[in-house]
């Protein structure tokens, strides 16, 4: 799909009846974002009850009481820590952290109780001017206790500095986490997270980016496991200039719920983002739910944004839920669009093959295929790449075996 | 020597209003190495007809049959036509995201010969058509049909038919769209075909242009879903003339 009109393009042109669709303003449902109540004390947060528009798509009973009262005291979670010359990772007591330098603050009352339970911080730090070519590996692996465990980490790259943090997510396990990420000026850095989780885990992670004056973050979400996936990801710039991609891939099989907010605010001037996340769901009951924020504050002139989520329903009885929201608060813009597809596999597209003698089940391959293969060159992290690949070729086993009722 | 042969073939679209007929009882032989134009008024059936031969699951075949060498086609799926031999060219050939020409073209050719093909050969095959098709050399790179313009989607669809090498090839107002210079090398690309492996075509067009550079040696009018008059090259030529006006009036 290619939108070229620069301002408030949109896209609908396969839009599925399953899909919400605002185009912000003052009146749109949680355009608020900018102005979301933060708190550090859990009990500043009303536990959620699904009809609040942040709650609304989320399956509260599967959150195992994250959002009320249930521990999160647990120590079902290690982390192995793969780290090349030049990086600090470490495990540091809060005291010693410098935990909240992001300026992040708990935003919901999971993240609030997250930060109350939180005794240690994983901290990566690269330091100013490094340029770091080998990848930061963090394998978290769910230990399958039930008792939720709460996590935080801290990425912080220096001024200059290049770097890449890949965490995998693995195993049981019931795992509520913050993560604050801090690019530096002039840096670059790519955060990748994996949810390759069993698939009973429930994943809840706050995380929230703050890109320094000419710096690049791209941030990645790559989500295949779990029964309950629920990120947040807000990215904020500290000066002008900064650039961030937030990239995004996820399939969903039946039961599954993987669930992204994105939150991007354009609080400086010339600054960039560019959102594309991608999904396919198969199976009864497999959710995916994407809500795309994008604020364009009045001072923020001359920025450039454009968000696109599409979503491929493979089989009936899925759903996939695509918000985007923008709201522009001032006309000095160099672009600002926006576009959200979700549609079946295209019957002309699997005519044309199968027209070259392309047996159905091969032209179906190829399509799945083609539709991931533009997110992995984007991800560029080779590592990641393939762990990826071999993953959708297990799901297309998955969608050609025929049992969730692919339709001939 | 192969022949497809159509016979009394009815065909419906389903619309909106419930199923509207389109095709009422076409009738067309052609052996290998034979041209056969079909020309005809905008919506006298003649996609159609490229479509429910090729298999398209919008149209449906209420009567009539479409055999290859005595085998029924309309029994067999999409692919198992092309297998057979069958080519269709499209005229809005579709885009396909993140599948790259030359992977495209392997998996096809390797679906159509039931095996891969030689790879040296092969890589020399496609270089061979696509420098005769003034096809760039990156388009091979490319996610196909994306971004490329009308006649280079053309010309790739041509690009397909000569390295898949069918029996018979059905191209769908594969001129419509094209400058002079495209019209002549596509045409040379459809006449290579002809000459090395006997391709029988059945070429759809609305205007006569292409058939200075591609010699039909029938032509069918299509009016309202049948053919309405058939003769030799020289009715093309009375078409030139005249336009479809006494067919129009007629029906």
């Amino acid at each position: 799909m290619t939108i070229d009109n620069p301002v408030l393009s949109t896209d609908h042109s396969q839009a599925s009846a399953d899909e919400a669709h605002s185009h912000g303003g003052p009146a749109a449902a949680g355009a608020s974002y900018a102005d979301r109540f933060a708190s550090t004390d859990p009990a500043a947060f009303e536990a959620p009850t699904g009809r609040e528009e942040e709650w609304r798509f989320t399956p509260l009973r599967r959150l195992r009481g994250l959002q009320e009262d249930a521990a999160i005291d647990g120590s079902g979670i290690q982390v192995e820590i793969s780290a090349p010359e030049g990086v600090v990772v470490e495990q540091r007591p809060v005291e010693a952290s410098d935990r909240g330098i992001s300026g992040y603050v708990p935003i919901d009352r999971v993240s609030a109780r997250v930060w109350a339970s939180t005794a240690e911080v994983t901290v990566v730090d690269v330091p100013a001017e490094a340029e770091i070519a080998e990848p930061v590996f963090l394998t978290v692996t769910g230990q399958g206790e039930d008792t939720a465990t709460a996590g935080h980490t801290l990425i912080r790259v220096g001024a200059h500095a290049r770097a890449t943090v890949v965490t995998f997510f693995e195993g049981s396990a019931t795992f509520a986490e913050n993560v604050e990420i801090v690019v530096g000026d002039g840096a670059a850095l790519t955060v990748v997270s994996y949810q390759d989780w069993a698939r009973d885990a429930v994943h809840h992670s706050n995380a929230h980016a703050v890109i320094g004056r000419d710096a690049e973050l791209k941030h990645v979400s790559i989500s295949f496991g779990g029964d309950l996936v629920r990120h947040d990801t807000t990215a904020v710039y500290q000066g002008p200039g900064g650039g961030v991609e937030l990239l995004g891939l996820y399939f969903a099989d039946a039961g599954q719920h993987i669930e992204h907010r994105l939150f991007v605010d354009h609080n400086e001037p010339k600054t960039r983002s560019n959102v594309l996340y991608k999904g396919a769901l198969q199976g009864q009951d497999a959710h995916a739910v994407w809500i795309g924020n994008v604020l364009i504050r009045p001072e923020a002139e001359g920025i450039d944004t454009y968000e696109l989520n599409r979503n491929l329903v493979l089989t009936d009885g899925a759903r996939a839920d695509s918000v985007p929201n923008l709201e522009i608060e001032t006309g000095e813009i160099e672009g600002a669009g926006h576009a959200s597809a979700t549609g079946r596999f295209d019957d002309e597209q699997l005519f044309y093959l199968r027209s070259r003698g392309v047996p159905e089940e091969a032209a179906r391959r190829l399509v799945l295929r083609g539709f991931f293969a533009e997110m992995i060159n984007k991800i560029g992290v080779p590592a990641v790449g393939e762990r990826m690949l071999a993953a959708i070729e297990a799901e297309l086993e998955v969608a050609m075996s025929g049992e969730l009722g692919v339709e001939a | 020597m192969s022949n497809l042969t159509i016979s009394d073939l009815h065909v419906t679209v389903e619309t909106p209003e419930g199923p509207k007929q389109i095709l009422r009882g076409v009738d067309l032989s052609i052996n290998s190495g034979e041209t056969h134009a079909i020309m005809g008024p905008n919506g006298s059936g003649k996609s159609t007809l490229a479509y429910s031969i090729a298999g398209h699951p919008k149209y449906e075949v209420t009567s009539g049959s479409v055999t290859l060498d005595g085998e029924e086609v309309l029994e067999m799926s999409v692919d198992e036509r092309a297998r057979a031999g069958l080519f269709l060219a499209m005229q809005y050939p579709v885009e396909v995201a993140g599948v790259s020409v030359s992977n495209f073209l392997r998996t096809a050719k390797t679906a159509i010969d039931g095996k891969a093909p030689a790879l040296r050969h092969w890589v020399a095959d496609v270089r061979e058509s696509m420098d005769a098709l003034r096809i760039d050399p990156s388009f091979a790179e490319r996610n196909v049909n994306e971004g490329f313009s009308g006649g280079e989607k053309k010309r790739h669809e041509i690009l397909q038919m000569e390295l898949l090498k069918p029996t018979f090839a059905i191209l769908d107002e594969t001129d419509s769209g094209l400058d002079v210079d495209a019209l002549r090398i596509v045409s040379e690309g459809v006449n290579r075909a002809k000459e090395n492996t006997g391709l029988g075509v059945l070429l759809i067009t609305h205007y006569t242009r292409i058939l200075r550079y591609v010699k039909p040696d029938f032509v069918h009018v299509f009016v309202d879903g049948k053919v309405a008059e058939e003769g030799g090259p020289e009715l093309a030529e009375r078409l030139e003339a005249e336009g479809y006006d006494r067919f129009l009036a007629k029906a």
